[in-house]
């Protein structure tokens, strides 16, 4: 039977078809659907969202070294988090097999980097395959858990956006059902202490010399013969734009298995054609690696090493090829940036930050990333997951030493609080620090598309669990100045801010409301209840001051003939921020 | 590779492109077409513009339409028409929804709504102008703006024989299935 399946939706049917029974992941765009759409197999696949990618990947690892098949799946700045297993496993080696899948996004879409991750297969050592569709995704799965169990390693499947997004044609088949492999004790493989370490060492370079020969072997490395005149070597999605170009115009060497690269397959390729390129997104990975081997080749002179590449790219680069457009002049379009939503409950809290002065606000990776952009302008950086709080830690320090007065206020969402912030607040409870660190808590995870996580109260696969308390974890961490506010009540935020502010050691505030968003469930609506209401503005009392206008709320248009703010009553659920905002009284709520 | 053809779907977050585009998706699918169909979502969720990009044809390769190739434009979102205007074929068409959602410099007074954005279309390429805004509420829900759309899309490129009532209910709630073929057929007649 054929469906039509993104990337990730094919990568998870992979992990079903291949015997896999355990998947973990902590989400992150392009990846997240990958554990969404495993979760389902209930029967067959333990599921969860870990706390952070370390985690995720560092349970996959105990999986495999039981015995059982195992994935864990990322994003690429993901991988960074879960380096340091990576490189460890990459030493000790499998017993059940394991495919880490690492979802790359050139043209950043929605991340904070456009880094390479094939990189990270040459560094680790560990063998690299890459889809250029969703077929290949779901099918490499399978090759990459045989490969791992066949060479005694870990196997990166490295996707990208346009692979994780797109949605193709894809076979389905049964699942093959290979139980669990037995565990037998064996320090000497699963231990890295520096003695076995050593020994482990040389057989990594044993290992990759029969990598190179399967990677020569390998169905995923192919040629097809067209016209010689051309010759092209490509993989994931570089390939399928290369294809949209040259057709039969070119010979292609495609490549599936892309660490170790089939250098003798790239030689016999490289000799029978008259001008060889490499089409590859973002980094020279394949290129360098080629030209170090003595083999002439064209490639990033020509095609650019930043953003997304395509069809039209590659035409205009090396053919000289452009389509014609309809020209008309669209000047006057305006951006169309993203916003905090209607009823975000990060709104209230931001608002009333951005009105103290002599603040440094560290940001976080979620929708609370938004507070940097107009008219909120609060937030004053965002370096990764967790940053908020340690980056925010050695600013204070830097500020205290330095005699300057200025405070920092670090502001980090639950789900990225329990990803990473806990070992940041750690820093700034044992290091005597007096930042005011600020706990974003919408009960979900938000900006990926509401994952389950430790504070939310269920598990991936649906199950009730432990809902981890926030306040009182960071008051075992040793914060003693802890409290717990309602984002919506401006005038509660302002008094809890003022008063951390004036506190010469460290304290958190929790701000708890769910994302508005979110479906509630019975708990949050008991907790926090339902949504009752609009927003409305009394024309005759509106003086147009834009106040309201300055929370950035969606709902709210400043019409410039009347001057005049309107609400859409659409967008609009009632939450209030902009009725206090207002200073006189021209907005109520009303249908209650 | 002229046998392929490009459907871009243009909008606003929320605005439901990504179902009206997997419904096509999967009829073009079940007349036996090969089918990509790409998106970007994540920060787009939050009012952002939001493409999802449908290539059918005997063999389909890159999932990306380029500048100048759509053969057909839908833009949900009338100041999004405009700004994919040059990703289509000036042989092509365009179905604009006569509906406008400011975006958030209009909203706070820094940046006017672009005017007269349809006739500056209508005079370089062949265009349709819809409410479906207005359609779909006369229907009774104005959340079928979408598949309002998806009709004229069928209509404009000729696939009105694909078994759409079938793709429908496979994809939307039971009791959303009667609503939304009608909004199907009512955006199809409105050609």
């Amino acid at each position: 039977m054929k469906k039509l399946l993104t990337g990730n939706e094919a990568v998870a049917r992979g992990a079903f078809e291949a015997g896999i029974t355990f998947a973990a992941a902590y989400p992150g765009t392009p990846s997240t659907e990958i554990l969404e759409n495993i979760a389902p197999y209930k029967k067959e696949i333990t599921a969860e969202w870990a706390p952070n990618e370390k985690v995720a990947l560092e349970s996959a690892i105990g999986a495999s070294i039981a015995g059982a098949r195992a994935l864990a799946a990322m994003k690429q700045v993901g991988v960074n988090v879960a380096a340091d297993p990576l490189f460890s496993f990459a030493y000790t080696g499998v017993n059940g097999g394991i495919v880490l899948v690492s979802a790359d996004e050139p043209g950043i879409h929605s991340s904070q980097n456009e880094q390479d991750n094939r990189m990270y297969a040459k560094f680790a050592k560990v063998p690299m395959l890459e889809p250029s569709n969703s077929q290949e995704a779901k099918d490499m799965v399978k090759i990459a858990v045989e490969t791992s169990e066949k060479y005694d390693t870990l196997v990166l499947l490295r996707m990208t956006t346009r692979i994780c997004h797109s949605k193709s044609l894809v076979e389905l088949k049964e699942r093959e059902e290979v139980g669990k492999k037995d565990y037998i004790k064996n320090p000497q493989k699963y231990a890295t202490t520096p003695a076995y370490a050593r020994g482990m060492r040389v057989n990594i370079e044993r290992r990759l010399k029969t990598l190179v020969d399967a990677s020569n072997e390998s169905e995923l490395n192919y040629f097809e013969w067209h016209d010689k005149k051309i010759g092209i070597i490509s993989s994931g999605v570089a390939y399928q734009h290369a294809k949209e170009v040259f057709g039969d115009r070119a010979s292609y060497l495609k490549l599936g298995f892309t660490f170790p690269l089939p250098m003798k397959k790239i030689q016999k390729f490289a000799a029978q054609v008259e001008t060889l390129y490499v089409i590859e997104e973002v980094e020279p990975y394949i290129e360098e690696q080629i030209k170090a081997a003595g083999i002439a080749c064209i490639g990033k002179e020509k095609i650019p090493n930043i953003g997304e590449l395509n069809a039209d790219i590659i035409a205009k680069v090396l053919l000289g090829e452009e389509r014609p457009v309809i020209e008309c002049d669209a000047s006057d379009v305006v951006s169309r940036p993203p916003t905090l939503c209607a009823g975000c409950p990060h709104r209230g809290f931001f608002y009333e930050l951005s009105k103290k002065k002599n603040v440094m606000v560290t940001g976080d990776i979620g929708c609370y990333g938004l507070g940097v952009a107009d008219p909120l302008n609060t937030v004053d950086t965002i370096i990764c997951m967790g940053a908020s709080i340690s980056a925010g830690h050695g600013a204070q320090k830097a500020f205290n030493r330095h005699n300057t007065n200025t405070r920092v206020v670090s502001v980090i969402g639950d789900s990225t609080f329990f990803h990473t912030g806990i070992n940041s607040l750690l820093d700034v409870s044992y290091n005597r620090s007096n930042t005011v660190s600020v706990i974003l808590d919408n009960r979900i995870t938000g900006m990926t598309g509401h994952q389950e996580n430790p504070g939310s109260g269920y598990t991936l696969q649906g199950m009730p669990t432990k809902d981890i308390d926030i306040p009182n974890l960071c008051k075992a961490m040793g914060i003693e100045n802890v409290k717990v506010v309602n984002p919506l009540k401006l005038n509660e935020v302002k008094t809890t801010l003022n008063w951390a502010l004036e506190l010469d050691e460290p304290s958190v505030i929790v701000t708890r409301w769910p994302c508005v968003l979110k479906k509630h469930s019975e708990i949050d609506i008991e907790e926090f209840g339902d949504y009752k209401g609009l927003c409305s503005v009394d024309v005759d009392q509106c003086i147009g001051c834009k106040k309201c206008i300055k929370t950035g709320c969606p709902a709210l248009q400043f019409d410039k003939k009347s001057k005049k703010v309107k609400i859409d009553k659409i967008q609009c659920i009632g939450c209030e921020v902009c009725v206090q905002v207002c200073p006189v009284n021209a907005i109520n709520k009303v249908g209650e | 590779m002229a046998e392929v053809k490009n459907i871009l779907l243009v909008g606003v977050g929320g605005q439901g492109t990504i179902l009206a585009s997997k419904i096509l998706s999967e009829g073009l699918m079940d007349v036996g077409y090969d089918v990509k169909m790409s998106e970007i979502h994540g920060m787009s969720q939050r009012g952002g513009s939001v493409t999802t990009q449908v290539r059918f044809g005997k063999e389909v390769y890159s999932p990306i339409i380029g500048k100048g190739q759509a053969d057909i434009l839908v833009a949900f979102e009338t100041m999004e028409a405009l700004r994919w205007l040059d990703h289509l074929n000036p042989y092509g068409k365009i179905v604009v929804n006569d509906y406008q959602i400011p975006s958030a410099p209009i909203l706070t007074g820094k940046k006017d709504y672009p005017e007269g954005v349809i006739e500056r279309i209508k005079a370089k390429v062949d265009t349709t102008v819809l409410d479906a805004a207005n359609i779909a509420e006369r229907l009774g829900n104005a959340k079928t703006m979408n598949i309002v759309l998806l009709g004229a899309l069928v209509k404009a490129i000729g696939l009105e024989a694909i078994n759409w009532e079938d793709i429908i209910k496979k994809n939307v709630k039971e009791k959303f299935i009667d609503m939304n073929i009608k909004a199907l057929k009512t955006g199809m007649d409105s050609l």
